[in-house]
């Protein structure tokens, strides 16, 4: 399709109308080429070209001043700044004789081709995309040929074998796919304060201490976040634990005490201890923690969206995207020791929901 | 030919080592036939047209500090005790991912420019695909036989937006770390597969050890690849079919009107990248980005307040947080209407509009010509209402994405900025549709008033019996062109309801959808002054 | 000036306005904002007296919290709450309040440090109480680097959910927010946790020791507060947000800029 129109730079014909006589606003043409100053002003000229080496020069020596605050300029150097205030040195340094640098080839370039290179307007043709109709009717009859010698059309057999085999070899890709994670299974259900069975009891450990948390510890208006024990960083022999954040992701909890007659709901009453109730830290809706406790109003509101739960009823939903309560988990003291323990596992799954949850 | 220059090469052909050179390829590759039709390729000047390579200069910066990244950059959750240089951090348990980052940013000298150019480049790289799509889209850019480069330019979209959140995911911190758990919450509700999608992309449970590993090779070569393909396609469409031009004196349907390639273009667009680098490199040098040190490692049990995700995805999180909460059990099974609908329907149904646009208007006007004359948006206004509308849209979300920062900031209640938002959902866009397409319609009004009265020149002249007036000047010929050189269609209309013969005509499904929209499209307008109307003004009694 | 006049009319000219005020007006707020609070020095360590406090009480507290600070529908019962609530309150300028909110929020201080002494010892005496904090329990220990690591954890533990990663406040229901912690005092930020003013809740030193309140004292002080922002301008430190506001505004702005110089006509030479 490529024929020599393409390079055909001419202008078209000016059609300047006499006024009164034709349409007003037909097309005048392109206006006739304007020079600049530096077109016809050598004095100019060679100014522009100066301000372009100028540019050219100064990122040079950007460029040098990068290879030295490099080289000198420690990396923990700290420098105060008006306006930026403590700000690191070398990074300020590196990024803002880089981008001189690069700004000033750039600006240079631009203002070249501004003041010193053509700026009168080429006009080249343009051709319809599409082919013309002996093109088409060539080319549709090659597909054709080459479609009859290969006989696709009369042997079906093969054309539906080839079909039925190309549809099938992608499975094997498919399949191969299957050990990237193991099945689901109950896994999303359980949650390590479950792992004694149902009526087992896990002692609840203060996260902030590590130890175990006694009733008369948690105090009214206070927040205390909760994890079961045994679940550490840490196995017993100093090697990373591994499933510490799958586990603590599901098993996270936080206890707020109130009086017990501010308690709307009966199980919850049930499930807490002299007003002490636990909770799942874990949004209902897409599995943010929520610790944004108030105290005065017992809401807790997640900051991810916004969704507000009432820990005095049931950890219900009072405002936000998430659909279901908070699950709380059931609490008791031990009597020998004096600490709280939960008992047994959550009674729902914790977190976001999933098809299968029911 | 090219009688358009006054200094064209002539003489004969330099026999020198760079001539040799240019043979010696040319012998094997044949580039001769390539330069003598590229070389002076003519593209049009406008600033509008510059904002594709803005996105296209941004992904290369991207490309080129994203693997000076990997070279340092450790992919790995296994967990690692932090005893680099940040002290805040010192014993503290993260993943070998996090502590890699913060090496990165505190012990490898240019580590954190480089992370925060790469950072700032990819914000920079989709808010200028934005622009450049909402310039191709107002100017009707898109339309035959460009409607397949707006797709290709469409999925670059898409991708650049997928690669920006798993890039956020990688350095493993509690922001990254929150994303990907909102990410985990919204796979789960899928209806059917959600809970076996999730176990197989995070290798068992959330967080498990093999996302960050996994998303690295998404980030780094699975999307780029195929970012890489779709942008060289984008070029060479847009380099085939020529640029598109705005209406004006010399210009046709028939003709590109510009400067050549060499050496303007080279030095103009060449000239650019580097300016886009140079600012870009500064902003890595002058404000920060991403502090990951501040926000701690990863852990799913801790959260900051303000737990926000880069601003392209800033939109779905605003749909998430003002969608209602509707959750549906069925038959022993969860439907979380409350994260399918504003995760997935809500931007699906946004983005395939996007996507579908070239057609769907084509379908709508009949239109099957090729365009390469730009419309100026307020001659379709009907389109550009719609694109307002899109826009609002996303802005509602967008904002409702930000409500806590917007809370505190104002001093604002977050419960009543997102029942705001969720009204104005619905409103804005309609809001938005008819205020742009009002505004597009004046426009065209004082176009049409330029055009039989002339302009304004600001000069106040008193008359001889006093009465003052403002002077108004004729426009000239290229002017008046300009301004009335825009189709003005008529709508589809139906065919009669029988045919010459008297047989009831049946109609193609859709069509009658095809006609109320083609006259929602074309209906309204401001018609364009006639010649007539011009040169009853102009002879007459002067400009009043 | 002639050149000046002659492109105002560009149609361009309106954007580059705006774009010229946009930077002023943000330029001018960033030059402004971090304006220092007031701070009274609390140094004056008079010997508090009951009689004084409960004087002072009368005239400035009970309207709201009752005659014997008992309570009422103004104002919660402030039996039991300590001398460390009274200071924080009235110390951050909180208390008294000046109009009914969803919040106190902070205001320059109307008592001195001996009034507010004086009238925790009469709070103090309706009922036991966590007491005003001594010094040593919230003096910074500059160098222990240990103890800022410890104290960071505990902070996106306990803190960070509602205070922001870098101390900077975030929003709760119904227009209530948890303010800011730049520029706080290190002694109020241990009494605030020590008390659990309005909806905070309280971290008695039974689930957070007191060298654990320490520590996280020491992280906000030493990291939120002091720390250099190494990357360069720290943009309030809100995260994405306002990367995301700076790069629309600023970087596309820039860039936007760039495109209209390089495509732009050159001025023509004045040839007729």
């Amino acid at each position: 399709m490529s024929s020599n129109h393409d390079m055909s730079e001419e202008k078209l014909p000016a059609a300047h109308a006499p006024a009164g006589t034709l349409d007003p606003f037909a097309d005048p043409g392109l206006p006739e080429h304007e020079p600049r100053r530096t077109d016809i002003d050598e004095k100019a000229a060679k100014r522009a070209e100066r301000q372009v080496s100028l540019l050219f020069v100064i990122s040079m020596l950007a460029t040098v001043g990068f290879i030295a605050s490099y080289v000198t300029i420690d990396k923990y150097r700290i420098v105060d700044l008006f306006f930026f205030g403590k700000i690191g040195a070398l990074n300020l340094a590196l990024g803002v004789t880089l981008g001189i640098a690069l700004f000033c080839i750039g600006a240079g370039a631009v203002h070249w081709a501004r003041t010193l290179m053509t700026d009168e307007e080429i006009v080249q043709e343009r051709h319809e995309l599409k082919s013309s109709p002996e093109d088409r009717e060539a080319g549709i009859r090659e597909f054709q040929q080459g479609a009859a010698d290969s006989g696709i059309g009369r042997r079906p057999l093969i054309r539906r074998t080839m079909i039925g085999a190309m549809a099938l070899v992608p499975l094997s890709g498919v399949v191969l796919l299957r050990d990237l994670g193991p099945l689901p299974g109950n896994k999303l259900r359980h949650t390590f304060w479950g792992r004694k069975g149902p009526e087992g009891r896990t002692v609840i450990i203060n996260e902030n201490t590590g130890k175990p948390l006694k009733p008369d510890h948690i105090i009214k208006g206070s927040l205390t976040m909760a994890k079961p024990e045994g679940l550490n960083q840490e196995t017993e022999d100093h090697q990373p634990n591994e499933h510490y954040l799958a586990e603590m992701g599901k098993a996270v909890i936080l206890l707020v005490r109130l009086e017990p007659d501010e308690i709307k709901s009966k199980k919850q009453l049930e499930w807490s201890y002299q007003g002490i109730v636990a909770y799942s830290k874990i949004c209902t809706h897409v599995g943010c923690p929520i610790g944004l406790y108030e105290q005065q109003t017992h809401h807790l509101l997640c900051p991810c969206h916004q969704s507000t739960f009432d820990l005095a009823d049931d950890g219900a939903v009072v405002f936000g995207p998430a659909a279901r309560s908070l699950p709380q988990l059931k609490i008791t003291v031990n009597e020998s020791t004096g600490f709280l323990e939960a008992v047994g596992d959550f009674a729902e799954p914790v977190g976001p929901s999933f098809w299968e949850r029911g | 030919m090219s009688n358009a220059h006054s200094n064209k090469a002539t003489g004969p052909i330099p026999d020198n080592a760079a001539t040799k050179t240019a043979d010696y390829f040319d012998e094997r590759l044949g580039i001769y036939g390539a330069a003598k039709k590229n070389l002076r390729k003519v593209f049009p000047d406008h600033w509008s047209f510059m904002l594709g390579e803005v996105a296209l200069y941004s992904f290369i910066i991207i490309l080129l500090t994203g693997v000076w990244l990997t070279l340092f950059f450790k992919p790995s959750m296994t967990e690692v005790v932090y005893d680099g240089s940040y002290v805040p951090l010192q014993g503290i348990h993260m993943s070998e991912a996090y502590a890699s980052t913060l090496d990165i940013s505190f012990d490898i000298r240019g580590g954190l420019a480089i992370r925060q150019i790469h950072h700032w480049a990819a914000l920079i790289f989709v808010s200028s695909l934005f622009v450049h799509m909402f310039r191709i889209f107002f100017t009707g850019a898109f339309r035959k036989p460009r409607e397949m480069n707006w797709l290709f330019g469409f999925l670059l979209l898409v991708l650049a937006m997928v690669n920006g959140f798993t890039g956020y995911s990688l350095p493993d911190d509690l922001l990254s770390g929150t994303g990907l758990r909102i990410a985990e919450g919204v796979v789960l509700a899928i209806p059917l597969v959600g809970t076996y999608l999730q176990f197989f992309l995070f290798g068992g449970e959330f967080p498990g050890t093999d996302i960050v590993p996994r998303l690295f090779t998404i980030h780094v070569l699975l999307v780029p690849a195929i970012m890489v393909g779709l942008l060289t396609v984008h070029l060479i469409l847009v380099f085939y079919h020529k640029h598109t031009q705005f209406p004006g004196a010399g210009r046709t349907e028939k003709n590109v009107v510009g400067l050549p390639l060499l050496p303007v273009y080279t030095a103009k667009a060449g000239g650019f990248f580097f300016i886009v680098f140079g600012i870009t490199a500064a902003l890595g040098g002058l404000v920060q980005i991403n502090p990951i040190w501040s926000y701690g490692p990863y852990h799913p049990g801790q959260i900051t307040a303000g737990s926000q995700p880069d601003w392209y995805i800033g939109f779905l999180e605003g749909s998430l947080r003002i969608m209602p909460n509707w959750e549906t059990n069925l038959w022993g099974h969860t439907i979380s209407w409350n994260v399918l609908i504003p995760s997935l329907v809500v931007p699906g149904v946004m983005f395939t509009f996007i996507a579908a646009y070239p057609w769907l208007e084509a379908w709508v006007t009949g239109d099957k010509r090729e365009h390469h004359l730009l419309d100026r948006p307020r001659n379709v206004p009907v389109r550009t209402g719609l694109g307002a509308a899109w826009i609002a849209m996303y802005l509602v979300l967008w904002i409702g994405g930000g409500n806590d920062i917007i809370a505190t900031h104002f001093h604002l209640s977050i419960n009543s900025i997102t029942w705001t938002m969720r009204v104005l959902f619905f409103v804005a866009p309609v809001l938005a549709f008819v205020v742009a397409r009002r505004i597009a319609m004046a426009l065209q009004r004082r176009d049409k008033d330029k055009v039989l009265h002339g302009r304004e020149t600001g000069i106040i002249k008193k008359l001889p019996h006093g009465e003052f007036i403002e002077v108004h000047e004729p426009l000239d010929a290229e002017r008046l062109h300009f301004l009335t050189s825009h189709e003005q269609p008529t709508p589809a209309a139906l065919p009669p309801a029988v045919d010459e013969n008297g047989v009831a005509r049946k109609l193609k499904p859709g069509e009658k959808l095809r006609v109320r929209l083609s006259r929602w499209y074309f209906d309204e307008k401001v018609e364009k002054p006639t010649a007539e109307e011009y040169k009853e003004i102009t002879s007459g009694h002067g400009h009043h | 000036m002639k050149k000046l006049s002659a492109r105002r009319r560009h149609p361009l000219a309106a954007l580059v306005v705006l774009l010229f005020a946009l930077a002023a007006t943000g330029g001018l707020y960033a030059a402004f904002a971090p304006a220092k609070p007031a701070q009274a020095e609390g140094a004056a360590t008079a010997l508090s007296d009951i009689e004084e406090g409960k004087k002072l009480y009368l005239s400035g507290c009970s309207s709201c919290h009752g005659l014997n600070g008992q309570g009422s529908s103004d104002g919660p019962s402030l039996v039991g709450v300590g001398a460390a609530a009274v200071d924080f309150q009235v110390m951050t300028g909180r208390m008294p309040m000046q109009q009914q909110g969803p919040q106190a929020p902070r205001k320059p201080v109307v008592f001195t440090q001996e009034q507010s002494d004086q009238l925790g010892a009469f709070i103090a005496s309706l009922g036991a109480g966590p007491a005003v904090p001594r010094e040593e329990d919230y003096a910074l220990e500059e160098g222990n680097n240990a103890m800022i690591a410890e104290g960071g954890e505990l902070f996106r533990t306990n803190c960070s959910q509602c205070h922001n990663f870098a101390g900077e406040g975030g929003a709760l229901p119904d227009g209530k927010f948890a303010p800011s912690l730049v520029d706080v005092d290190p002694k109020h930020i241990y009494e605030a946790m020590l008390t659990g003013p309005q909806n905070m809740p309280s971290f008695p030193d039974t689930i957070m020791p007191p060298e654990q309140k320490k520590a996280i004292v020491t992280y906000i002080t030493g990291v939120t507060k002091d720390e250099p922002n190494p990357g360069g301008l720290g943009l309030g430190r809100l995260g994405p947000v306002s990367e995301g506001l700076f790069v629309w505004i600023f970087g596309l702005g820039f860039l936007i800029a760039a495109a209209i110089w390089i495509a732009a006509r050159t001025p023509k030479a004045r040839t007729k």
